[in-house]
Order: C-alpha cells, then structure tokens, then sequence
C-alpha cells in the first residue's frame, strides 16, 4: 500500500469533495493543494478564487501567500478586494469555502482571533481576515484540520466564523445566506452535520483508524453515524499528483 | 518643469503625516509601501491610528518602532508565514517572569477589528460617502459584541437584522503604483486590494510610483487609470519602495525577508536591531537598496509577461 503523510491524507480527502465546475474560496496552504489536486483530477474546470481578488487562477507555481504574483499571472479575471467580496461572496457566486482554525467546536464554529479573553488574550491570533465573510456566505464550508483535542473543543473562546452557532434552530434565525458548515476533514475522519440539530457528526473513518480513536482526540462525546463508511486510501495518482503541485514542499510535510 | 507635487519620501512624509493621524497605508500583499512606513518610522512620528486590512510586516515595525496608538485591521499575520510577532508583544497578556508576581501596569495596544469585507467595506463606505454599509457578514461572530463601531439596524424593507460599518475617511493614504505621470495619474495592474478605495476615502494622498511616465503613456490607456491626479498630493519617484513586498510586472515578493522576519522579531531587542540597521541606519530608499546583494534583486526580477494590446479608436 502507498506510504503518505497525515497532511497529504488531509488533502486528498478533502480534494475529493470538489466537484467540477464548482466555484471555490481557496486559502493558502492546505486548502490550495486540495484545489489544485481538484483541479488536475475530477475537476478540471473549477474555479479557484481567491480572497486577494484573483479569479480563476492558474499558478505557475505553488503560491505562500494568498495575494502572490503567481495567482494573477494567467487568471481569468482581476478585482478588487471589495469587490471580491461584494460581487463574488455576498453575491452568492461560491460554492465552497475551505477554511481552518485554532479552535473548532461541535456546531462547526470556528475560532481564529483570541485564545482567552478577547480583551487580554493568552495568545492573540491573526483574527477573521475574510474568514467570519466566506462561512456567512459559501454554500459549503469545509474545514481541514489535524485531529488534536487541543483544536477541538466543546465551546469556542471566540467566535470569529459562525458554523451553526448553538445549533441548527439558532443558525436558521440569524439567515445567513450560506448553507454552513459542511464538511470536517481530519487526518483521522471525515465529519459532517447533523440535518436537523447542525451537530458535527462522524460519517467515515479514514484507513486504520478506530471510532475510539477519534473519540480519544475529540474533548466531547462525538455524536458516530448509524452506519460509519471507510474513507477510501489514497491513490498512487491522487499521492503523486499532490506531490507534484508542490515539488519544492513549501507546504506539504 | 517639475509638478508641484512631485517630491521625495521624506518631504511627502513630513509635510502630510502628522502626529496622531489615521494613516492607511494600502496594497493586499501586493505594493505595500514599505519605504513610506520606514520614512515614517525614521522621522519618529507618534500617536498614529494605522489602519489596513492586513497590518503586515509593514505595521508590524511601525509598532515595534512605537508610531502606533491604535491598530485597525482584519487580518494581523504574517502573511503565508504565520504570526505578526511585534503585534502579538502589544496585545498578548505578559507572562510573568518565573518567580515574579504578574506585572499589574500591562497596557495592550488599543485594537479595533474587523473581517476583510468590513474594513474594505469602510473604506469603500468612505471614498463613497455613505453614511454606512449594510453587509451579509458579521451576525452570528463575536466581533460585533467586542467593536461597538459594528451595529445592527433593522432592514426597512424586509424588517430583518442586518449588519452595517461606519465609513472610514483616513486623514491621510499611502498608495503605491506601477507607474504614474507627475501629477498623479496612477495606472495600477495585478492584485489592486483597497488602493483605489484608499485614496479616494482619504483626505490626503500621498502616491508613490515605480516609475514616473509622461501623461501620454497614461492617457493611451485610461482604463488602467485607478487613481486620477485630483486625489492625489504628493507624487514620490520611488523605485524598489515596496520590497519586500512586491510589484507586479517588476520585482516578486521577497518571501525569503517573509520568513526572516519571525526570527528578526523573537524579541523587541532583536527587532529594534533591525530597525537600527535597515531603517534609522539608512537615509532613504536608495540606499537601503544598496545594502541588498545585487544576486538577490536579480533572483527577484520577473520574466515579462506581456498582455495583448487593445485598440481605443481615433478618427
């Protein structure tokens, strides 16, 4: 069986949720790998936009920063930062948003801004950028993250990008024109969530992993699917495709 | 003869930035003018309000050097790096030193945060001149209960909560661009963030250009004309004024200083020997270029990549 690290199975495992076609938020780092695999594999024809304001990239080489010349070099199109989020995010024109965070909870909130108090943090983070803007307004969010009990948490310190706040009933209320959190991939599992209560939710169990396993990582009792899939191992392609969108491994460990 | 407003960095700085203004000094990644916020650092300006969407390394030395009061922003990281240390150091609860109590006279730097669309949504609320803007963000995050300056009002029409910011009209806006003519004329191509936001919510702008061009090369092209000249200043010759940012068409990103930078910042001492080197060791743009080996601004030159001209007609 093919050797790869738990970020290329992050990656991989994420890249299969794109579908061709489909419009989507890219992030550095993780989530571009799983685009640009996307992109070389089953969908051919999606669209990567970036925050910065570049649409429909075609990096010439494996872009550090979100605002990097490679991503305009060869793009479809050029706009402003507000722009990019009035026409394309508010507009409803993406699909899927990946984002990350230090602190997930069960209801698919995420935090990026303050460990502690908001007002004299133990460790203050970057905060939103356009993260809190992309979860109010994809229609998909999904969320690539290592499996740490230290990321995973019952409640978040900070709010910064609302999943389904305190639950589904409370999300409805706010109408926000995103459809929410819905995908959770992990180096161990696949998690998404729950149609009535919005509770994060184990559905597939990456190769040689246990449900106790993840229970292990995860600070709650995590809600398991009445009939839990195995997530499918990593190709040879899928892995040696990966490996050649970043061949100077920038990101990839 | 030359325009009025042409002049150097450092006598656009002296003559428009001023003790405890609000100072935005623009460019997403893209064109960030690191030789305005090195001027400014070097002629000691204090109290001042720096706001942009993503402080980066640029504001991340203004606050080690001791310029800022406030910090606006959206997005406080060293961008594809990680942490902006100096920020951290003015907003992180000291830990106390092994053995000594907690120090009791901590004052973080004052912060006012915002997500990207809500900051460059007030600027383009400023340069537009609204009174505010409602937005389909916020609601449901943390942010509105910790920045009373993001409210909620109830949509007349529908009778729903909705988000609103409040302008922002900087007292004054740096912004650098490709090329300009001497009035300030600004073609800008590539990532052009807030820029044109920026200078138009301004009161005052001071726009810095990798070259100065006739007005001739401006008007063949006026769609690529961002900023027109009756916004504009002061109008510097800057070249190099971004790195280690970069500039579309003419130098890549220095992500080699990116990284550095984490390292330089461990500590305040570090960062302010930096300062002493690259910033109060120099007298401008110039010469700090003349510090960086000349293999490594050649490693940073691009190959061209030549757009398609376009034809405007004349009769």
């Amino acid at each position: 069986m093919a050797e790869y690290s738990s970020m290329e199975l992050r990656i991989i495992v994420a890249a299969r949720e794109l579908r061709d076609h489909e419009s989507v938020l890219v992030g550095v780092g993780e989530p571009n790998l799983a685009a640009n695999l996307a992109k070389k594999l089953q969908a051919p024809n999606l669209n990567m936009v970036y925050e910065s304001g570049a649409i429909g990239s075609n990096p010439y080489r494996m872009p550090l920063s979100i605002g990097d010349p490679c991503l305009v070099t060869g793009a479809k199109s050029i706009c402003s930062m507000y722009e990019q989020f009035a026409y394309y995010l508010q507009g409803g024109k993406i699909d899927v948003g990946f984002l990350g965070g230090a602190q997930i909870d069960k209801f698919g909130n995420i935090n990026s801004t303050v460990i502690g108090a908001y007002n004299s943090p133990k460790v203050r983070l970057p905060g939103s950028g356009g993260a809190c803007d992309i979860a109010s307004n994809v229609k998909k969010i999904i969320i690539i993250t290592p499996h740490e009990a230290r990321r995973f948490v019952e409640k978040v310190d900070f709010r910064t990008s609302p999943g389904f706040v305190d639950g589904k009933a409370a999300w409805r209320h706010l109408k926000l024109q995103g459809g929410g959190p819905y995908a959770v991939v992990t180096d161990l599992c696949t998690m998404k969530f729950d149609e009535e209560t919005g509770e994060m939710t184990l559905v597939s169990l990456h190769p040689g992993v246990k449900v106790e396993d993840v229970q292990k990582n995860t600070p709650w009792k995590l809600k398991v699917a009445a009939k839990v899939e195995q997530t499918p191992a990593p190709t040879e392609k899928e892995i040696a495709t990966l490996r050649g969108i970043d061949p100077g491994k920038i990101y990839l460990r | 003869m030359d325009s009025v407003k042409t002049m150097s960095m450092k006598e656009a700085v002296s003559k428009y930035v001023k003790d405890g203004d609000l100072a935005y000094l623009a460019g997403f990644t893209h064109m960030i003018p690191f030789a305005a916020g090195h001027e400014i650092i070097r002629q000691k300006k204090r109290n001042l309000v720096l706001a942009r969407a993503t402080p980066d390394i640029i504001y991340d030395q203004m606050i080690a050097a001791g310029c800022a009061k406030k910090l606006i922003f959206s997005y406080a990281g060293n961008p594809g790096v990680g942490s902006l240390r100096c920020f951290r150091r003015a907003t992180e609860r000291p830990k106390p030193k092994e053995g000594q109590p907690a120090p009791t006279d901590w004052k973080p730097l004052e912060i006012e945060e915002y997500t990207h669309f809500g900051l460059s949504g007030r600027l383009f609320a400023g340069a537009t001149n609204m009174p505010f803007l409602p937005m389909r963000s916020n609601i449901g995050s943390d942010l509105p209960a910790n920045n009373p300056a993001i409210k909620t009002v109830k949509d007349p029409f529908t009778g729903d909560d909705v988000s609103v910011v409040p302008p922002l009209r900087p007292d004054v806006a740096v912004v650098h661009v490709q090329r300009a003519d001497r009035n300030g004329n600004a073609h800008i191509w590539g990532i052009t963030g807030e820029q044109k936001d920026a200078a138009f919510a301004a009161k005052k702008v001071i726009l810095s250009a990798e070259e100065i061009v006739d007005e001739s090369v401006i008007r063949s092209d006026p769609n690529r004309t961002l900023i027109p000249d009756f916004v504009v200043h002061a109008v510097v010759h800057e070249p190099w004024c971004a790195h280690p940012s970069y500039v579309q068409g003419y130098y890549d990103r220095d992500n080699e200083f990116y990284m550095q930078w984490d390292e330089v910042t461990k500590e305040h001492e570090t960062t302010m020997k930096y300062m002493d080197e690259w910033v109060f060791g120099v007298e401008d743009r110039a010469e700090y270029m003349k510090k960086i080996p000349r293999e490594k601004l050649d490693r940073l030159k691009f190959k061209p990549a030549v757009c398609t001209p376009v034809d405007f007609g004349t009769m």
